[in-house]
């Protein structure tokens, strides 16, 4: 025999045996009839509402399985961006407002607005800006979930040792400020506050409180480097500089929630997301953020998205339905996981914690501002995480930092 | 092991009679022989050298979003000479290397050799050695993030016993690639000292007998017999642990927030690579810094495996 022949016999041995392996694994789902879709998502915390949902949804439809997907929130994305380059998203996934844009443009997920309207599914059941976050180019992309403010988080016994009053809607930066000197406790380790570096919840909510913006109504330019967001930057790491919060590399190494569940911390800004985790400890409470010049927080929801490439469109879309449903939200509200995007619902959330004063996420919603949202926002995350952290931990000056980051932002706006 | 008086015995006469071995081979031992290796050849084409030549092609190349690319020619490498965090990581990786691969080598080498002694619950330490290495990295990365952290962890819990305040192990930029060492070298002492140790153990018995009688003593056995027969194995263990220590990424991931200030100063070049790869989407340049490291790798193994012939005694 020829050496060529044996290469080509190996060859095509090997192939045979490959192909062997992926046709069983197509043909496995489409047997009686059952269709399995995948169903990617990022918060664990979520995992028991997600399967009383999936169960309820499988006493409708026994015949559609659902998979879950759990990747954590710091690689969801990235681990999308090449699953959809790879053309391997999971059927139905979440989505959030900093990507939308770029999916909807990249023809990666799937518009719904057709189906929507074929199925006479009406979208009047959600608060109108969280429809908007996710119309692109007039289409709508994604059913929302849920929906999220900023609240301030306190820890009751912190206040009740010092002898100071919790916070309440009378309070401002100022205030903040002198209740954070009177709550941190060097000998016990306690800080008064998180001053945290993050946008939603964090800065971002400071610059709107102090009249600035993020980006500008145009879309064109940063605005990190007006006096308004500068003042607010510091505001921000001045708690860090007086010792009243833990530094920025104490919170890498320990995330400002854990220190704050373990009652390290005595306030903090975080969202309803924190709801299933910081209830557990009945020492925690929330009130509504402080004033600045005014009120602001940021508001941002997730919603269901479904994948351009899915080759089970119907099953996924039944499921997207039923994900926005009257039937999934209220799992959503008695569970107290996140609030209910579903008008009507969200009373439901509120009663299902009634010993944590949620009303004042639901406040948030009257003074909110939504999430900026481009095509380039994950970029543009990437660029804050990467300067602004050089500024917390007072590596440089705020000033040099918002410089750099402006120019970098307003670079990433003007790409095509 | 016991036979290895007669094991190179053996090894003599096999070099003479290889080519007549070839010759009273079938054509059909061939067929099998190729058989056998094709799951293997077939797995390393597409898993290894078909990766390769793409990420070589890719590099010339520019990404948007999803995939979309188009030819830039050689814009990507241009881009590097002005990139001051390749220069960086490059520098990162370096420490690192300097660091790890001969401290490395030599513990292994010292464990080893304790290793090979007729000593009590010799299994027992050679499994604690070697636990290391049949663990994920994410989780020696993990549990060592715990003892290193700087306020709940266990080090600086021992050092506060004795009324030092410990340091900010991996968030402080000064100290937080050591840490990562340290670690690192602990992880991989297992992995070489089981190779080591196969080495040592087939260094015929007949030369330490015979330094025996001649009165040497153990450090002069050490260094003129166990040394220089050892020399394969330890040239065999430095490019591995080169080849590894140049694409470190776990460890920095997994212990390095991203949010952290010590990650300039401890991005390894895979690091960089991951970063432009999967969070800014820029996979043609991450391409293009793969390919670097590849050449590097390259000219590196090259210059080690030339220095060999001066310092590695096959028998």
């Amino acid at each position: 025999m020829k050496k060529w022949l044996i290469m080509l016999l190996t060859v095509v041995l090997g192939l045979v045996g490959l192909a062997g392996c992926s046709g069983n694994k197509a043909s496995s789902d489409a047997k009686d009839g059952k269709v399995e879709i995948t169903y990617g998502f990022w918060d664990k915390k979520q995992v028991p509402a997600i399967d009383e949902i999936i169960k309820l949804f499988n006493e409708k439809y026994p015949n559609i399985k659902v998979k879950k997907e759990i990747t954590p929130y710091g690689q969801y994305f990235q681990k999308l961006e090449t699953a959809a380059t790879g053309g391997a998203l999971p059927d139905v996934l979440w989505m959030n407002g900093a990507h939308v844009v770029q999916y909807a443009e990249g023809k990666v997920i799937l518009p719904l607005s057709d189906m929507a309207k074929k199925d006479i599914y009406s979208l009047d059941n959600y608060p109108k800006s969280l429809i908007d976050l996710y119309t692109v180019d007039g289409k709508v992309y994604g059913i929302p979930k849920d929906y999220d403010t900023t609240g301030l988080w306190y820890n009751k016994k912190i206040f009740d040792e010092a002898g100071v009053p919790y916070p309440d809607d009378t309070w401002d930066w100022n205030k903040l400020k002198e209740v954070a000197k009177q709550l941190t406790n060097k000998d016990k380790g306690i800080w008064g506050y998180a001053a945290m570096m993050g946008n939603q919840g964090g800065y971002y909510d400071f610059i709107w409180q102090n009249g600035g913006h993020i980006i500008s109504e145009d879309g064109k330019s940063a605005g990190f480097d007006q006096p308004e967001a500068i003042e607010a930057l510091k505001y921000n790491i001045s708690f860090i500089k007086e010792g009243l919060s833990p530094t920025q590399a104490q919170m890498t190494e320990t995330a400002a929630s854990e220190l704050f569940s373990s009652g390290k911390v005595a306030m903090m800004f975080d969202g309803p997301w924190m709801v299933p985790e910081y209830k557990k400890n009945p020492d925690l409470d929330v009130a509504v953020v402080p004033k600045g010049k005014k009120r602001a927080v940021a508001i941002h929801g997730l919603s269901n998205v479904i994948a351009a490439n899915t080759k089970h469109q119907d099953a996924a879309w039944k499921f997207v339905q039923f994900l926005g449903s009257k039937e999934a939200a209220e799992v959503y509200a008695k569970t107290g996981t996140v609030i209910p995007a579903f008008n009507g619902t969200q009373d439901a959330w509120k009663k299902a914690v009634p010993n944590l004063n949620l009303q004042a996420f639901i406040d948030g919603a009257e003074y909110s501002v939504p999430l900026p949202s481009v095509k380039n926002t994950g970029e543009i995350w990437q660029y804050e995480i990467d300067i602004l952290k050089k500024a917390w931990s007072e590596e440089v000056s705020v000033e040099d930092a918002v410089k750099e980051l402006t120019q970098k932002v307003n670079e990433a706006l003007s790409k095509k | 092991m016991k036979e290895t008086p007669l094991q190179a015995e053996v090894k003599a006469p096999k070099k003479l009679k290889v080519p007549n071995l070839t010759k009273t081979r079938k054509r059909s031992d061939y067929l099998w022989a190729y058989l056998m290796i094709a799951p293997t050849m077939l797995g390393l084409f597409i898993f290894y050298l078909w990766p390769i030549i793409q990420t070589f092609y890719y590099s010339f190349t520019e990404w948007g979003a999803f995939g979309q690319y188009e030819w830039s020619g050689l814009d990507n490498y241009k881009r590097m000479l002005e990139d001051s965090n390749l220069l960086k990581s490059f520098k990162n990786t370096g420490i690192y290397i300097i660091f790890t691969v001969p401290i490395g080598i030599f513990l292994s080498i010292l464990v080893a050799v304790l290793l090979n002694q007729k000593i009590k619950g010799k299994s027992v330490y050679r499994t604690l050695y070697f636990l290391p290495v049949i663990t994920m990295p994410a989780a020696i990365a993990m549990v060592w993030k715990w003892l290193f952290n700087s306020d709940y962890g266990l080090l600086n819990y021992l050092l506060s016993l004795i009324g030092i305040k410990g340091p900010q192990w991996v968030s402080d930029p000064k100290i937080a690639l050591f840490s990562i060492i340290v670690v690192a070298i602990w992880s991989g002492i297992g992995y070489n000292m089981v190779i080591f140790l196969s080495g040592l153990q087939g260094i015929p018995k007949m030369y330490y007998e015979a330094a025996e009688i001649d009165g040497a003593g153990p450090i002069k056995v050490f260094f003129k017999i166990t040394l220089p027969l050892l020399s394969p194995v330890i040239f065999f263990v430095s490019i591995m642990s080169l080849i590894g220590a140049f694409q470190v990424f776990d460890l920095i991931f997994m212990m390095i927030g991203k949010g952290s200030t010590a990650l300039e100063n401890t991005q390894s070049i895979v690091y960089l690579f991951y970063q432009h790869a999967f969070v800014l989407n820029d996979k043609g340049y991450a391409a293009a810094i793969a390919v670097l490291l590849l050449i590097v790798i390259l000219i590196i193994t090259a210059i080690q495996m030339v220095l060999q012939k001066k310092w590695v005694h096959y028998d």
